[in-house]
């Protein structure tokens, strides 16, 4: 348990270099995959299996994908064509390859030694998700919340400011509707005469 | 020095992974699960980070065409 803990360290430390030496995003996106899912690993041998499964889902499975998906969308065009070509010449998939290839192995060998019967599954003092979720939700309750009202604030931003530029439907919809309001004097039936037609 | 907003997102994350690596190692040290559930707050505060930091990346990209973060200090408004 301890080399398993010690080899994914190992892992995590090298591939997080690499991710951030590499001078193109795709390959240190590659690199830093590989650096969450080490850090998986570590959480696991370190007794904490809930944290490990939402490492791999969150990190390595959402966040990485949203930055795969941005840098995918930044180099569009010929350019990007000729750095596809490149990117699967195979090449730079050894380094991420070898390093995962290490991660599955160690992987294997903890479900191998959890099945035995007869050894204790990963030493002592595992937490499990039924103690972190007793705790969540009993005193960190309110820090729920919080976290739940962050994420509904990062749902609203990320959609106003990632819509398509359309600063014409206000003027088509609302066109004249500050004259038509002050000829009209205040009264609310005639205020909207000079709405267009497809105004909602 | 290197000033690619990708680059600068990317290390946000490996510096927000490492505080939690940080919660998660002293929590099973003394057997508590608070180590735990900092991680998940922190789980969730990056996912809102990296969801509006890159909503602002594409964003300004489709104003200045590069990446560079000093590219973009001349901005007024």
């Amino acid at each position: 348990m301890e080399s398993v803990f010690y080899i994914a360290g190992g892992v995590a430390i090298i591939s997080t270099v690499l991710a951030i030496t590499r001078l193109n995003a795709v390959h240190a996106l590659l690199y830093l995959i590989v650096s969450l899912l080490a850090v998986a690993v570590v959480f696991y041998t370190m007794g904490a299996p809930l944290v490990a499964a939402l490492e791999v889902i969150i990190y390595a499975g959402a966040i990485m994908v949203l930055f795969v998906f941005v840098v995918m969308m930044l180099n569009l065009g010929r350019r990007a064509v000729e750095s596809e070509r490149q990117l699967l010449q195979g090449k730079i998939w050894v380094g991420p390859s070898v390093l995962s290839a290490l991660l599955i192995v160690e992987v294997v060998y903890l479900t191998a030694r959890a099945a035995l019967p007869g050894l204790p599954g990963s030493g002592g003092g595992v937490l499990e998700p039924k103690q972190v979720g007793l705790a969540l939700y009993g005193p960190y309750l309110i820090g729920v919340e919080l976290a739940s009202m962050l994420l509904l604030g990062a749902v609203v931003g990320a959609y106003h400011l990632g819509r398509p530029k359309s600063g014409k439907a206000e003027v088509r919809y609302d066109r004249n509707s500050d004259g038509s309001r002050a000829r009209s004097g205040g009264s609310l039936v005639r205020a909207g005469v000079g709405r267009t037609p497809d105004a909602p | 020095m290197r000033r690619n907003l990708i680059f600068i997102l990317m290390s946000i994350e490996i510096m927000l992974n490492a505080a939690g690596v940080a919660f998660v190692a002293a929590g099973s040290r003394w057997g508590q699960p608070d180590g735990q559930i900092m991680f998940l707050f922190v789980l969730a505060m990056a996912a809102s980070e990296v969801a509006v930091g890159l909503a602002l990346v594409l964003r300004l990209y489709r104003h200045h065409p590069t990446l560079d973060a000093d590219a973009i200090s001349d901005m007024r408004g």
